[in-house]
């Protein structure tokens, strides 16, 4: 590993406590070189420093970020046994319920609901003393790979402010990418961690479907929406994982079995000679053939290193994920028709009253989703009624399921050939603002078609950073079987020691750190 | 058109959904407790009250209670089943839909006998029984019309969104002929009594824990295809059940023989009127989009553990009361009286301590209902069926008679010990020495000349003229049939 | 293969119902054209929905997760009503339903 991984390498005295891993800051913190306060108000004065230039949070929360690190750092002077990340300060994305803290979901229709509970994940992370730097930005209803579908401005990528961090994960990603935060949480229904991730260079993992708890995560498609890490690491990515997994009784679709280690697994990856053998499948469904030619030259560098670390390269075929792309866009829209047909004005969030005839139960609930909802997430939801809907189940809803089932087996079978299986994680790098004003719905959603086989299936993917293509992060993505996360892990940082190694460094450090102040008018304007 | 005229023309098909509030100690989907009462929106959590990101989880218990009642309604029990969301706007469905089954129900194609008053047993095919969560309660308040403050609305209690229920459907009920109203409200009740057999509710109709959707439609004959139907909902009577199955018989049959169509819809039940109104028609904007629900995971009750609660279940209501009427030898409506008064538990362990089936109905529905209904507590908190059986055996050997045993039972009532023990704590034991009584029988003899001389005359009845001087003589201790024995023996002797 | 029909503005209008969404006419002219394209993809998925293929609506599949019949923490009725647009006598208050007896 490069010097700038190594806890200790960074003298107390000269070091910005922004630009530390979550590692090194744990180590940090452990050994008493630095207070969690000292580490968080440094975050929050980078956020300060950079909000009205990138725009990652809805919410900020310093009290509350002060307040639980004064409570890490006392405890700790009182000599408690401490979680080993207490006091690294993370950011979550405005997805996850936080009780007395407003979660919007980055929708109107929740602008000033302030949540009377936690999310199960929110509350592991206030156990283990994380101070929570405030709630990320994200398309509403983390529905959208721009994070410009947010009710409440845009998020610019750090790398070049006049593009998009992806999204929905958008907030979650620049915040780790700006130094804003070392850890964010994001959420992945189709991509939506690993797409934001790729364009931001930082490292994105979608669990296995029910390696973290959903419980207070607003859905928006429950058997397809997975909580995920975002850090600047592997081995970062792999910490919050690790915090957050485990069996939680509140959600029934939670994995039973223990948690498995994946900071250790990470850390068997960066021993010399551990790609040896190990069989990576580049699947030709998902080849680099309709990349751009910069990505696709990331992707096959990473390759190449692979190979010569001792990787085997072999090729799988998986003809059904031709239609995996299909059967999203016809699941997602259903389960999304369904899980936010709560947002009607009557118990909480927005209520609009028509500004025409009768005022009714039914007419307020039309006039608030009206006027309480984007126009993506309208068009979601009258997708998912008409393929829910009598006469038209089988052949839509019916059908995807079935492709369900395809997928799946062919990953069963791909797995047969592969340890993990390796594409682009996206087929370009962030894209300028406003491109996806095409006016075909669907060219748009063709830039998941790499991300959402895994949500499907429910395995475990993750996206880390390939190198730079004309000085815009690429991202290069792991899948593994189901429960096998941990060896995204290990393959994970094993690449991630290549790709440094090449390039003299970590891609996050190759990150701007100063923004252009005509950003910060756009996005004043924006906001 | 008169009823009888309905259905000499026609012929009349039912169809009963009744919906069973099971009694858990939680919800269907959440912890919250499911407690009727209590302030309103007490009992909520996030997933009752279908907050953002609440998750849903089955209540075992739930799960083992529908297996219950599907065993006892003689369906078979799903190897594997699964919950599905339906979907409709309501504003007391929290979610905006409700989570129900749908193509998997937990128990399916079974049968049950329901016996009519007079003994006629009709047999009724079970389609399905399924789980699903109740709603909360709206409150309607008028107001001033008009678009602004003072509106009319409506108030939301959620206390009650996500109670456990059950519902269990039946296939069409034919060939109930005239008796389609008694048929219907004979089912219910029979189911009623399996519930509480089952202990799986309180069952009490008036409290909505039992509600019933009566379907009814009429055809020319039993050979011509279904009719439309009327789905009448939420009839929470037996007496209400029989009314609107009879109105809608004569309802339709007034349509029909207009040359008009039944309309297919819901209708509500009024009872003031034991009439029924239209309700929404059915059309397709009642397409609930049914889908699995992702939130939950499939339940597949192992064979073993259905075949556990199989062995478990208690005697059904049914084949209780055949038995009990073969063992007792009472009549059907004696029989129907204990079991509504809820104490045949009671009457058939007081039995099996030891008392006559005749005296344990006539302490339980006579004395002690009585005592119970005078001081509002139930009557098994008054006695213990080992009480009743051992104060029947104190009047039997001739130590109490009536008047004294119900004043013992009293004391055991006010929780003053077993019958033998008040009775000597408070010297209430007959008199049985000789030599009091004699003197008590010699004066009445003495005093009433004119009695004796009936009582010679062979006027056996005058007797009961001598017996209230002689019980006053001996305060009410005296034994009667002792007292008998003296008196004919000194007037014969 | 199911070739979708032309999706209309008048089917749009009847989902928006079904969806409680008020939409202008305007409105559901645009959605039926956005609808009708992105349908006209995906209904190729029943190209391979052979029958011998079961459906998977559980990407992860488990069964009989069972919770204990024991109550666990509620809401208080005051944090129950906390997000209430509007409420009255500890219940929500919301617009008159029709239909309503």
């Amino acid at each position: 590993m490069g010097e700038q991984n190594s806890p200790n390498s960074t003298g107390a005295a000269d070091r910005d406590l922004t630009s530390l891993t979550a590692a090194q800051l744990a180590a940090g913190l452990t050994a008493g070189e630095y207070s969690s306060t000292e580490v968080t108000r440094a975050h929050l004065d980078r956020i300060e420093a950079t909000e009205a230039q990138i725009g990652s949070f809805i919410t900020v929360t310093p009290d509350a970020a002060l307040a639980a690190a004064a409570d890490v750092d006392r405890r700790r002077a009182a000599g408690e046994e401490l979680h080993p990340y207490a006091g690294v300060p993370v950011a979550l994305k405005d997805l996850v319920v936080t009780q007395g803290i407003r979660t919007t979901a980055g929708s109107k229709i929740l602008e000033d609901w302030v949540p009377p509970y936690d999310a199960t994940v929110y509350a592991k992370i206030r156990a283990a003393g994380l101070p929570v730097l405030g709630k990320t930005n994200l398309d509403e209803f983390a529905m959208g790979s721009t994070t410009e579908h947010s009710a409440f401005h845009v998020t610019r990528n750090p790398w070049d402010t006049d593009t998009v961090p992806g999204g929905s994960s958008g907030g979650a990603a620049s915040a780790a990418a700006a130094f804003q935060a070392p850890l964010s949480v994001g959420t992945d229904t189709g991509g939506s961690v690993r797409q934001p991730a790729a364009f931001t260079g930082t490292v994105g993992v979608k669990p296995t479907y029910g390696s973290v708890s959903r419980y207070g995560i607003i859905a928006m498609a429950s058997s397809l929406d997975q909580v995920g890490p975002i850090g600047r690491t592997v081995a970062d990515a792999a910490a919050l994982h690790q915090l957050m997994a485990g069996h939680d009784p509140h959600d029934s679709t939670s994995l039973r079995e223990p948690v498995p280690d994946f900071l250790a697994a990470a850390a068997a990856g960066t021993r010399e000679g551990s790609l040896k053998g190990r069989r990576l499948g580049v699947v030709k469904q998902i080849m680099s053939d309709g990349c751009a030619s910069g990505v696709a030259a990331a992707f096959d560098r990473v390759l190449a290193l692979a190979e010569a670390a001792g990787a085997e390269i072999v090729e799988v075929d998986m003809p059904s994920l031709s239609y995996a792309l299909d059967a999203y866009y016809l699941l997602m829209p259903s389960e999304v028709s369904s899980n936010l047909a709560r947002y009607d004005g009557m118990r909480f969030g927005l209520r609009v009253e028509p500004e025409t005839g009768p005022v009714t139960a039914e007419t307020v609930m039309a006039a608030t989703r009206a006027a309480g909802f984007g126009s993506e997430i309208k068009r979601r939801i009258l997708l998912g009624t008409y393929a829910l809907s009598a006469g038209y189940y089988d052949a839509y809803y019916g059908s995807a399921q079935k492709v369900r089932t395809l997928v799946q087996r062919d990953f069963a079978a791909a797995f047969e050939q592969a340890d993990v299986l390796v594409s682009p994680t996206a087929a370009t790098t962030a894209l300028p603002f406003g491109e996806e004003e095409s006016g075909d719905p669907m060219a748009l959603y063709v830039g998941d078609s790499s991300t959402i086989p895994a949500n499907l299936a429910g395995i475990p993917g993750m996206s880390l950073p390939a190198g730079l293509a004309e000085g815009m992060p690429v991202g290069f993505q792991l899948l593994a079987p189901a429960r096998e996360d941990a060896r995204l892990y290990e393959v994970g940082a094993a690449v991630e020691a290549l790709v440094s190694a090449d390039r003299g460094g970590p891609v996050w450090q190759s990150a701007p750190t100063q923004y252009s102040s005509e950003a910060a008018a756009a996005t004043a304007t924006n906001a | 058109m008169k009823y009888q005229d309905a259905v000499a023309k026609y012929d009349p098909v039912l169809g009963i959904e009744v919906h069973v509030e099971l009694g858990t100690a939680t919800k269907m989907f959440d912890a919250a407790p499911n407690t009727f009462g209590g302030g309103p929106n007490e009992n909520t959590t996030p997933a009752s009250l279908g907050l953002p990101g609440a998750l849903p989880s089955v209540n075992g218990k739930a799960v083992e209670y529908a297996v219950r009642i599907g065993l006892a309604l003689g369906c078979e029990i799903a190897e594997s089943c699964r919950f599905a969301r339906k979907n409709y706007f309501y504003p007391d469905v929290p979610k905006n839909f409700q989570t129900s089954q749908y193509d998997e129900p937990i128990a399916f194609d079974g049968q049950i006998d329901v016996e009519l008053e007079d003994g006629t047993i009709v047999p009724v095919q079970i389609e399905r029984a399924h789980m699903e969560e109740d709603a909360g309660k709206n409150t309607h308040v008028g107001g001033a019309a008009g678009r602004i403050h003072g509106a009319e609305h409506s108030l939301v209690d959620y206390n009650r969104a996500g109670v456990p229920l059950v519902e269990i459907v039946t296939r069409p009920i034919e060939g109930a002929g005239e008796r389609a109203p008694e048929v219907a409200a004979a089912y219910v009740r029979t189911l009623r009594d399996i519930f509480r057999a089952l202990d799986v509710s309180e069952a009490r109709m008036e409290q909505g824990n039992v509600r019933a959707d009566i379907n009814v439609s009429l055809r020319e004959s039993p050979d011509a295809p279904l009719g439309t139907r009327t789905e009448t909902k939420n009839v929470n009577s037996f007496r209400s059940i029989e009314r609107a199955v009879r109105f809608e018989v004569a309802r339709q049959a007034d349509v029909l023989d207009a040359g008009e169509a039944v309309v297919q819809e819901t209708r509500h039940f009024h009872e003031d009127t034991g009439g029924t109104s239209p309700g929404r028609p059915k059309s397709d904007a009642d397409d609930y989009r049914y889908f699995p629900e992702p939130d939950l995971v499939p339940v597949a009750p192992p064979r073993e553990w259905v075949e556990e609660i199989r062995a478990a279940l208690p005697e059904l209501p049914a084949a209780r009361r055949r038995r009990l009427l073969g063992e007792w030898g009472i009549g059907e409506l004696e029989m129907r009286d204990i079991i509504n008064a809820g104490l045949l538990d009671q009457v058939e362990a007081t039995v099996a301590a030891g008392a006559g089936p005749d005296a344990a109905r006539k302490w339980w529905m006579g004395e002690i209902a009585r005592l119970a209904k005078q001081s509002e507590v139930s009557p098994e908190a008054l006695a213990t069926p080992e009480a009743v059986a051992e104060l029947q055996q104190l009047v039997e050997a001739g130590k109490l008679n009536d008047k004294l045993a119900r004043k013992v039972l009293a004391g055991v009532a006010e929780g003053r010990g077993m019958p033998a023990e008040v009775m000597a704590a408070d010297g209430l034991e007959i008199v049985q020495d000789d030599g009091a009584l004699e003197a008590a029988v010699e004066a009445a003899l003495a005093d009433n000349p004119d009695v004796v001389e009936k009582i010679r005359g062979g006027k056996m009845q005058a007797i009961g003229a001598l017996m209230g001087p002689i019980m006053k003589a001996t305060r009410g201790q005296a034994d009667a049939g002792k007292a008998r024995e003296l008196i004919l023996a000194k007037i014969n002797g | 293969m199911a070739e979708a029909a032309a999706i209309t503005a008048e089917q749009v209008k009847h989902l928006a119902e079904l969806a409680r969404i008020a939409m202008t006419d305007v409105e559901l002219e645009r959605m039926a054209g956005e609808i009708d394209t992105i349908l006209s993809h995906v209904a190729r998925v029943s190209e391979v929905a052979t029958d011998e293929v079961p459906a998977t609506s559980h990407p992860i599949p488990l069964s009989n997760v069972l919770r204990e019949d024991v109550v666990g923490t509620s809401l208080s009725a005051e944090q129950a009503l906390s997000g209430a647009p509007a409420q009255d006598q500890g219940k929500f208050l919301v617009p008159q339903i029709l239909g309503e007896e």
